[in-house]
């Protein structure tokens, strides 16, 4: 029988019809015209992986390396593909609480819900070793390895510098840098971040919903490769760097000590200093707080920044102006009233008159008064401002009063009082009695250590000198730095060194005012100096080369607080550095002793 | 005495090349979907799919002896089958395993079997037995209330198994009913009903408050017959602000948390991508980064790397929507639709009432399995697991669609006869 409501089946039909043709219509939107579903499908399947190239390491003269690397693993997590898993068993793998761990989410959600950013940063090898069995059971996470600055010997921290996490401003000013990078931020690290960094290398892989890796994209059509960091082949020699510190341990000051024919820098310390590991790893941040709360300010590098009257070491620049300009030969005699001199008394007890090799031996105030007034008052120049131009030019020759822009992270410029200076000053009306102090390497005149060392090697190298740095060639030992081959010359003539040089020798031979500089074997030229300081006991200076003849080393000592004349405790550690540079051991263990136990450090 | 004929004299071979086609396909789509490049071989009875071509060799088998069957006793043991089919949802709520949440497994030695699926052709079976029986007329509310007795008892054990999507399929009998005389209001008032639940939902009761009103007015103003039957315009009124907010209520005081998640994911009013909606959002995201052609065979990467959750069995459709497209999607509607609508036109050309009613079952339970899974993976119906049929993982479905499917044509071979 046929049912009455036959006609109904063209609603039923219809029905079927309109939700097929909904669905096509769907499918066709989703399918065809809508793009981020190919987009999404993207995201969850390519990951981008970083690969860090190895940073370049830094070596010391001799080959040594001082700046290695280690590997540790970061763990980075894509907030919005975290799912469903053991949360407590995650925390106890990182070694986390869980308040941590949701505050940590929190920041990475904050940073992009769908960019991968970092969790828990530097791992060690042993404890990523538990975390990477199950790390595919904790969907979101996944691990990036990475290389960590280790220090083989704990010294040279503000030479060697360090590296941290990317800030924004060092993002926005160079975007080859992302979150979580590292960067050189102070010393070698900073100045050769470009040679040091490498070039990294992003390689696309696809991955399961566990972040298992399942191959490469498109056969790595789109990778790059990493590339390594350039090594720096510094001219430091550790052992030297190494016994520096510890000479200076409960020391205020600095060393710094040269090679003078290429300006190559042998060891240069600050005291107090740090072991440079303390600014590597988790700890980082903390430690650093730590030594900038620190009131002995370990972080401020005093060989580089710290600048102080040069006192009586910079007579021999006098000097040198002086028998450059004709205003004394080496057969000038001035008389000495020892300390009943005008308008500057002396300060040693010896015979008189006295020529320049006896006024460096026996550092005469008076002495050197007379030869500076020489200078100002020279018949070559109108008057003594115009003389005291001259003064101005070659002292400037000798690197002082600027800064020497090789590969040093914030060194101060001294300062040289230039005549401009002066005039406004004394309103103009000034002269060599005026601004005396010069003479003996004291008043608005300030120089830093290193521009000490680099004084004691023009000396040495008789006129001419490489602006002091500290790598000496990139990637190859042969590819020399440009400072490595900047040679300068002085506006003294050569022959005006040697008088003086035999001044200097007499310093550190018995009898001269620094006989505790002296070694058997190796002839050393010294000057001692001693910087006054109104806050306290005087700074004990000492510069010095050696041997005489072709020198292989000049130094530059400052002993804060140490007390009067260079002599007392400059010279001894200045003697103890050649002996260590020249025989690689100490023999005069008396002397070391003496230099270890002294902490001289104000209470 | 009828003569013994051939088991495929009078057999409607689209029916059948259909189902071939779609447990082909099915087939292929599980093979892909967990698909194991160290056990490649279809065949490989350690993979799913393995299992799968079992379950489909069964099936075939099962067909064969359906059709060897007499005719007859469909008819005449309908109601038992419905009444042992009962017993078994019974037992399972008292003896079954719990398997995610819902209690509708046997187990037996090393298969499970899901009763509730082979409840779907027993009621068909009794419902189509007691329509078909001229004493009874869907105008009389005895026969409604019989009818509804009937599809409710399955549908309400099968609630009690916690099994919710089973249980929603009864609904699609509202079809049969309408075709066989039912009238055709509660399909409009379940429609309007749907709409208005909806709406609700989506704008706020408010809202929906002020637009009905408006309506009201407007028509009451317009229209002298509404101002006639002033007294039905306002009971209307009123049954509508009733319903209202009773969905508002039911919405948040009577659903569950997960299930209220799902109609709000569904309805767009929340995109929570880790909880709920985080299967529909793969499930997007696989089928509509298909594209156009597809990314080919073994080629999908959502599918490939377990992206979509559940994707052998309730979100299979992704597989064919990522690795095939939107000419694969396509032709898979139209193939299901050319396949339903054959299924009306065999149902429509029954000689008897009972093979007709019950075609017309296995059409609107078909139709709405398919209409509910695409529906969820495509975003446009709510999250309820059930499968697709012939297509999804499962013997315990597998079986009971081919039942379904083979009955009916088995009935079909005899259509000139009254049954
Ligand atoms: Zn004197």
């Amino acid at each position: 029988m046929k049912s009455n409501y036959s006609k109904r089946k063209y609603v039923i039909i219809s029905i079927f019809l309109v939700i097929g043709l909904v669905y096509l219509l769907r499918l066709f939107y989703i399918q065809v015209i809508e793009d981020k579903y190919i987009l999404s499908a993207q995201n969850n399947v390519i990951r981008k992986e970083t690969i860090y190239p190895s940073r370049g390491l830094i070596l010391d003269r001799n080959g040594k390396v001082m700046v290695a690397n280690h590997v540790v693993y970061d763990i980075l997590i894509t907030p919005n593909q975290v799912g469903r898993m053991d949360t407590l068993r995650f925390c106890n793998l990182l070694d986390i609480t869980k308040v941590q761990f949701i505050e940590l989410y929190k920041k990475a959600r904050k940073y992009s819900p769908y960019k991968a950013s970092l969790f828990v940063g530097q791992l060690s090898k042993e404890d990523f070793a538990y975390l990477q069995e199950s790390l595919h059971e904790f969907p979101g996470f996944f691990s990036q390895k990475r290389t960590l600055r280790y220090y083989p010997y704990p010294i040279g921290a503000l030479n060697l510098g360090d590296i941290g996490e990317v800030n924004q401003r060092e993002i926005d000013r160079d975007n080859y840098y992302s979150s979580g990078d590292y960067i050189g931020k102070n010393g070698l690290e900073r100045f050769y971040e470009q040679e040091l960094r490498g070039q990294k290398g992003i390689e696309f892989v696809m991955v399961d919903v566990f972040n298992r890796k399942k191959g490469s994209y498109k056969e790595g059509k789109y990778d790059t490769l990493a590339h390594p960091g350039k090594n720096l082949f510094t001219g430091l020699d550790a052992e030297l760097q190494a016994y520096g510190e510890l000479l200076m341990h409960n020391k205020l000051g600095s060393i710094v000590a040269l090679e003078p024919s290429t300006g190559e820098i042998l060891a240069l310390i600050s005291s107090p200093t740090y072991d440079p590991a303390l600014l590597v790893g988790r700890k980082r941040g903390e430690n650093f707080n730590k030594l900038l709360n620190d009131s002995l300010k370990p972080l401020y590098n005093r060989a580089l920044m710290a600048t102080y009257p040069p006192g009586s070491t910079f007579k021999m620049v006098n000097a040198l102006v002086a028998l450059q300009e004709n205003a004394i030969t080496p057969d000038t005699y001035f008389s000495c009233q020892g300390k009943s001199s005008q308008p500057i008394k002396c300060t040693h007890n010896h015979m008189t008159p006295l020529s320049l090799e006896n006024g460096i031996q026996q550092s005469c105030n008076p002495f050197f008064w007379q030869t500076f007034r020489n200078i100002l008052n020279n018949p070559r120049y109108r008057n003594s401002h115009d003389a005291y131009e001259a003064w101005y030019n070659i002292v400037k020759s000798f690197g002082l009063g600027e800064k020497f822009n090789s590969d040093l992270m914030f060194e101060s410029a001294g300062n040289i009082p230039s005549k401009a200076y002066y005039d406004k000053a004394y309103n103009g009306q000034w002269n060599a009695m005026t601004v005396r102090s010069l003479a003996i390497g004291q008043g608005e005149i300030l120089i830093t250590p290193i521009q000490l060392a680099n004084m004691a090697a023009i000396i040495a190298n008789r006129g001419f000198y490489y602006p002091p740095h500290l790598v000496r060639a990139i990637h190859t030992r042969e590819n020399l730095t440009k400072s490595a081959t900047n040679k300068k010359t002085v506006s003294v003539d050569r022959r005006h060194f040697y008088p003086l040089i035999e001044g200097m020798e007499k310093v550190a031979k018995v009898g001269g005012t620094a006989s505790r500089a002296s070694m058997d074997s190796i002839v050393v030229c010294g000057k001692t100096g001693t910087v006054q300081n109104p806050h306290g006991r005087d700074h004990s200076v000492f510069i010095a080369f050696a041997p005489k003849d072709n020198p292989k080393i000049a130094i530059a000592v400052i002993v804060e607080n140490a007390g009067d004349y260079g002599g007392t405790w400059a010279a001894p550690i200045t003697s103890l550095m050649m002996e260590k540079y020249f025989y690689r051991e100490i023999r005069r263990k008396e002397k070391e002793k003496q230099i270890l136990e002294a902490d001289l450090i104000p209470k | 005495m009828r003569e013994r004929k051939s088991i495929f004299h009078n057999l409607d071979w689209y029916l059948v090349g259909f189902y071939l086609l779609f447990v082909f396909m099915g087939l292929i789509s599980i093979y892909a979907a967990v698909y194991n490049p160290e056990s490649p071989s279809i065949l490989d009875r350690s993979q799913l799919y393995g299992i799968q071509f079992v379950w489909i060799m069964s099936s075939l088998l099962l067909a064969t002896i359906i059709l060897m069957l007499d005719v007859k006793i469909f008819s005449s043991f309908s109601y038992l089958i419905y009444g042992v089919s009962m017993l078994m949802l019974i037992l399972v709520l008292l003896f079954g395993k719990v398997i995610s949440g819902s209690k509708s497994w046997f187990h037996i030695g090393g298969a499970s079997l899901q009763p509730a699926e082979f409840a779907k052709f027993a009621t068909n079976l009794a419902l189509a037995s007691f329509l078909s029986n001229l004493d009874n007329n869907l105008k009389t509310a005895k026969t409604v209330f019989i009818a509804g007795f009937i599809l409710l008892i399955p549908t309400a054990l099968i609630l009690l198994q916690n099994d919710t999507g089973s249980a929603i399929v009864y609904v699609s009998f509202i079809l049969v009913l309408y075709r066989e005389g039912f009238s055709g209001n509660f399909l409009i008032l379940g429609f309007v009903t749907a709409i208005l639940f909806v709406f609700t939902l989506m704008v706020g009761k408010y809202l929906v408050l002020g637009i009905i009103a408006a309506i009201t007015i407007v028509l009451f103003l317009i229209t002298q017959k509404a101002r006639k039957n002033l007294f039905t315009l306002f009971g209307l009124f009123a049954v509508i602000v009733a319903f209202v907010f009773s969905v508002d209520y039911a919405f948040e005081n009577i659903l569950q948390d997960h299930q209220k998640e799902r109609i709000e994911i569904l309805l767009g009013k929340k995109t929570d991508l880790k909880g709920a909606g985080y299967n529909v959002h793969q499930s997007l995201i696989a089928i509509g980064s298909g594209g156009f052609a597809g990314k080919g065979f073994l080629q999908g990467t959502q599918t490939k790397y377990k992206f979509v959750p559940e994707q052998s069995t309730d979100f299979i459709f992704c597989t064919v929507g990522e690795e095939w497209g939107f000419l694969g999607s396509s032709l898979f509607v139209f193939l299901y639709l050319g396949f339903l609508v054959r299924l009306l036109y065999a149902a429509e050309r029954q000689r008897s009432a009972f093979s007709r009613i019950y075609g017309y079952g296995v059409a609107s339970i078909l139709f709405f399995h398919m209409a509910v899974n695409v529906g969820m993976t495509i975003g446009l119906a709510p999250v309820i697991g059930i499968p697709l049929p012939f297509f999804s993982y499962g013997g315990s479905s597998l079986w009971a669609f081919t039942i379904l499917l083979f009955i009916f044509i088995k009935m079909d071979s005899y259509r000139l006869e009254l049954l």
